[in-house]
């Protein structure tokens, strides 16, 4: 029980841990508008891990979340700007698409790795289709919504708190939640209990592409003009931000809280190496250290917790 | 065209139970798989608040039948009848869920990743809104409470975290739960399987307590005697079909075991090795006690006492080395097939030659030739019933994968086997098979430490350590071994 709870507190552990550091090497980050600065990008990778939440909840993975993001975040600097109606009714249709891939692999059995990668693919090509060049314009309420000055308490970070408890809530504590993560950790028992798995699951990559439309919003709105590559480290950071948190690739072992936690924690050790004068060649290379450091500590802790 | 048989015999148990009402009928049931005829015409009355029992050997089609039951499987032909009107409507999982007919899997049908209130959730829709979670927590703790005293079982745990008789329990009482509409039939398949003794009585106790309410039930296991004793009514199953159907009053041990085809035979272990053998194991369970465990070259060692009290560490520790002197090359047969035994994407042969790959070596490779004779012998020895052994390993009935992993294990350099509760849910007449098989070797030499959950095994082993708290407190040797002896050492502490 211990154990747990120590596996638990891992994620926030590793953020407390990353942000003294900060703090350490950059003392005037220590402050509203440090804070502010270093977590604004937080936001839009916090949506996008719960995105990619929702998909590892039912035992797939989504390597289209990245590109799907950039999209977004194209339709909003040019349709969005021009038509609203449009531009809302283009974003419904890809949250619909979303529901569409997640039946089509349910009822055909496709292994969720293939489709989402054919399916990143396609999601470049219609953002490039509609923004050859990064450009366009984010709507003035984007803006003024990623913009606002919080007081006391910076946005991002209440930004970041509500997304995590409200997707707590819905999938920890609902009743309706429950059966989601049941799908996760053995679809027969829910079968057998008369549970549709093509409805969850259905739901589960909808909410998917909702928290990926959201993603390519927020970032948009910090971003300011739209453009197809945008996001395309989001599929990864969105992946390592679940594991971070928490998750487990299969059965249906995730944590919501964790998963925000993970993705500020991403965004942050970006901070952290850039003050630590890294070059950017070496970044990517020095986060990947970190997950591994924390999967390893995870590894540890859980050691002995499975012996009998 | 098979149904004049069981009619006939139906009708006798129709008669009996004139007065009361039916629960749910079967009639003329049918159900292929490709070629094979798992359900071949199946007639089959349950009465309001009566237990009845189902017995057949494995690949009888009883589990068929049961999914058939709970909306699993859609049959090929025939009609089901709740309450005495025939069901309009295609019989799916939801509509056996509203109707109340719920079901007890032999493998567990619970959620590793969620906790015993979260489980409960989802076999009852109606468990929603504010104020859920409590809901189900009451629900499930005052069931577990009212089967099984003492289980030591929160509602906030998780699965996962559960030893395998808790996980059995959890979903037991899972069943036997309401929430909105009456309960009407709770079929439980080998309940009691991963079950101590103990337990195992709390639970045909509760079986009587709850028929008396008006659930039926129908209890399928292999254990006879569990099922003589708690069944109003049993019905045989053989081929798919019925082949008898009296009650339980009617039925000796010997003729039910005559009624499914196969023999009984009464089980006697010869006398009591010399022992100035070799001494093969040795071993002091690290969880606790002074006392050490002990097995020469051919002797048969049982370990037993209440379930999760040492005996799998017991086994694991001898197996990995740790703290126990071990002569001679080991090999592990699993209870639990589906997590620790088979290969799931392997074919058949695979899994039996597996433990055997590097005495099949040629030059560094395998010998794909030598490797196909060794999958052929063991599937001739062990007579495992199937065309091919290419085919894949879950193509078995559970009882036939069971002896692939037997023989994996003998086909092996191995001269100690250690046995964690392999004979779990395997019918009586392949039990038979596997027992004679350990019998002649161990006459040649061979080394069984077996633990099992059946009292019953214990006949065919020379000495058996009783495990109490992780530690042994008896050894019993082959004429002491009465169930009696063994209980009494398991609850000692208790008693005094």
């Amino acid at each position: 029980m211990n154990r747990r709870f120590l596996r638990q507190a891992l994620p926030f552990l590793t953020l407390a841990v990353v942000l003294a550091a900060t703090f350490y090497v950059q003392p005037r980050t220590m402050s509203y508008f440090g804070l502010n600065l270093m977590l604004q990008y937080a936001v839009p990778i916090a949506l996008a891990t719960i995105a990619q939440m929702f998909i590892i909840t039912v035992n797939d993975l989504d390597l289209s979340i990245g590109p799907f993001v950039g999209l977004v975040s194209c339709i909003g600097a040019t349709l969005l700007l021009d038509n609203p109606l449009l531009g809302i009714l283009a974003l419904l249709v890809l949250i619909a698409t979303y529901g569409a891939v997640g039946a089509l692999i349910h009822i055909r059995n496709l292994p969720s790795i293939v489709v989402t990668l054919g399916l990143s693919f396609v999601w470049l090509g219609i953002a490039v289709l509609i923004l050859p060049s990064p450009g366009g314009k984010a709507p003035v309420w984007l803006k003024a919504l990623m913009g606002v000055q919080t007081p006391w308490v910076p946005f991002p970070i209440i930004a970041a708190i509500v997304i995590g408890v409200v997707v707590h809530l819905a999938l920890m504590l609902s009743s309706y939640g429950v059966i989601a993560r049941g799908a996760g950790g053995n679809p027969k028992a829910l079968t057998r209990a008369g549970w549709s798995m093509l409805n969850t699951k259905v739901i589960m990559y909808m909410l998917a592409g909702f928290f990926g439309v959201l993603s390519g919003l927020a970032l948009l709105g910090l971003t300011t003009s739209g453009d197809a590559h945008v996001a395309d480290r989001y599929t990864l950071y969105s992946i390592a931000g679940v594991i971070l948190g928490g998750g487990e690739f299969i059965g249906g072992r995730v944590s919501p809280l964790g998963a925000v936690v993970g993705a500020l924690t991403l965004a942050l050790a970006g901070s952290f190496l850039i003050f630590l004068k890294i070059s950017p060649d070496w970044q990517i290379g020095a986060q990947g250290a970190i997950l591994i450091i924390v999967l390893a500590l995870r590894a540890l802790v859980s050691y002995g917790e499975h012996k009998r | 065209m098979s149904n004049t048989l069981p009619t006939t015999q139906q009708r006798s148990s129709r008669a009996s139970k004139s007065l009361s009402e039916q629960a749910i009928s079967l009639d003329g049931v049918e159900k292929s798989f490709g070629a094979v005829r798992a359900l071949a015409g199946v007639d089959l009355v349950v009465a309001t608040g009566e237990c009845l029992g189902l017995v057949g050997h494995n690949g009888a089609g009883k589990s068929t039948l049961m999914h058939v039951l709970s909306g699993n499987l859609t049959p090929s032909a025939g009609t089901l009848s709740i309450g005495g009107k025939p069901h309009a409507g295609s019989w799916t999982a939801a509509a056996a869920q509203a109707e109340g007919v719920r079901c007890v899997f032999q493998e567990l049908s619970l959620c590793p990743n969620l906790t015993v209130a979260e489980n409960v959730r989802i076999v009852h829709r109606s468990l929603t809104g504010l104020g859920w979670k409590g809901r189900a927590r009451a629900l499930i703790s005052q069931k577990l409470d009212e089967i099984f005293p003492n289980h030591g079982i929160a509602p906030d745990d998780e699965i996962a975290d559960l030893a395998i008789g808790q996980r059995q329990m959890a979903e037991i009482a899972r069943a036997f739960t309401v929430t909105d509409g009456k309960l009407r039939l709770v079929i439980l398949d080998e309940p009691t399987s991963s079950l101590d003794a103990v337990t195992a009585q709390q639970l045909l106790a509760y079986v009587k307590k709850e028929t008396a309410r008006g659930t039926s039930i129908i209890l399928i296991s292999h254990l006879l005697g569990e099922v003589l004793s708690t069944a109003d009514r049993i019905v045989v199953m053989k081929d798919g079909k019925t082949v008898a159907d009296r009650k339980a009053a009617d039925f000796t041990r010997n003729s039910l075991v005559a009624a499914m085809g196969s023999e009984a035979r009464e089980h006697k272990r010869g006398a009591a090795k010399n022992s100035v053998a070799e001494v093969m194991v040795r071993a002091q369970p690290r969880s606790g006690g002074s006392a050490s465990l002990e097995a020469r070259k051919g002797e048969i060692i049982g370990l037993t006492g209440l379930a999760g009290h040492g005996q799998t560490r017991m086994l694991l520790q001898i197996y990995e080395r740790r703290h126990a002197e071990v002569k001679g090359a080991l090999s592990f047969i699993a209870g639990d097939r589906q997590s620790d035994g088979v290969f799931n994407l392997w074919s058949i042969g695979r899994n039996i030659t597996t433990r055997s790959l590097t005495a099949l070596r040629k030059a560094g490779f395998i010998d794909l030739a030598a490797e196909e004779k060794l999958a052929e012998e063991w599937k001739v020895r062990m007579a495992i019933r199937t065309p091919d052994v290419d085919n894949n390993i879950l193509t078995l009935s559970g009882g036939n994968q069971q002896k692939a992993l037997f023989a994996r294990a003998l086909a092996s350099d191995a001269t100690i086997i250690l046995m964690d509760d392999p004979m779990r849910g395997v019918d009586i007449g392949t039990k038979q098979e596997v027992y004679a098989m350990i019998e002649a070797e161990a006459e040649k030499g061979r080394t069984f430490i077996w633990y099992t959950t059946e009292i019953e095994e214990l006949t065919h082993c020379d000495r058996a350590y009783v495990f109490r708290n992780g530690a042994i407190v008896a050894a019993l040797g082959a004429d002491e071994l009465t169930e009696e002896k063994v209980l009494q050492a398991s609850f000692a502490e208790q008693a005094a």
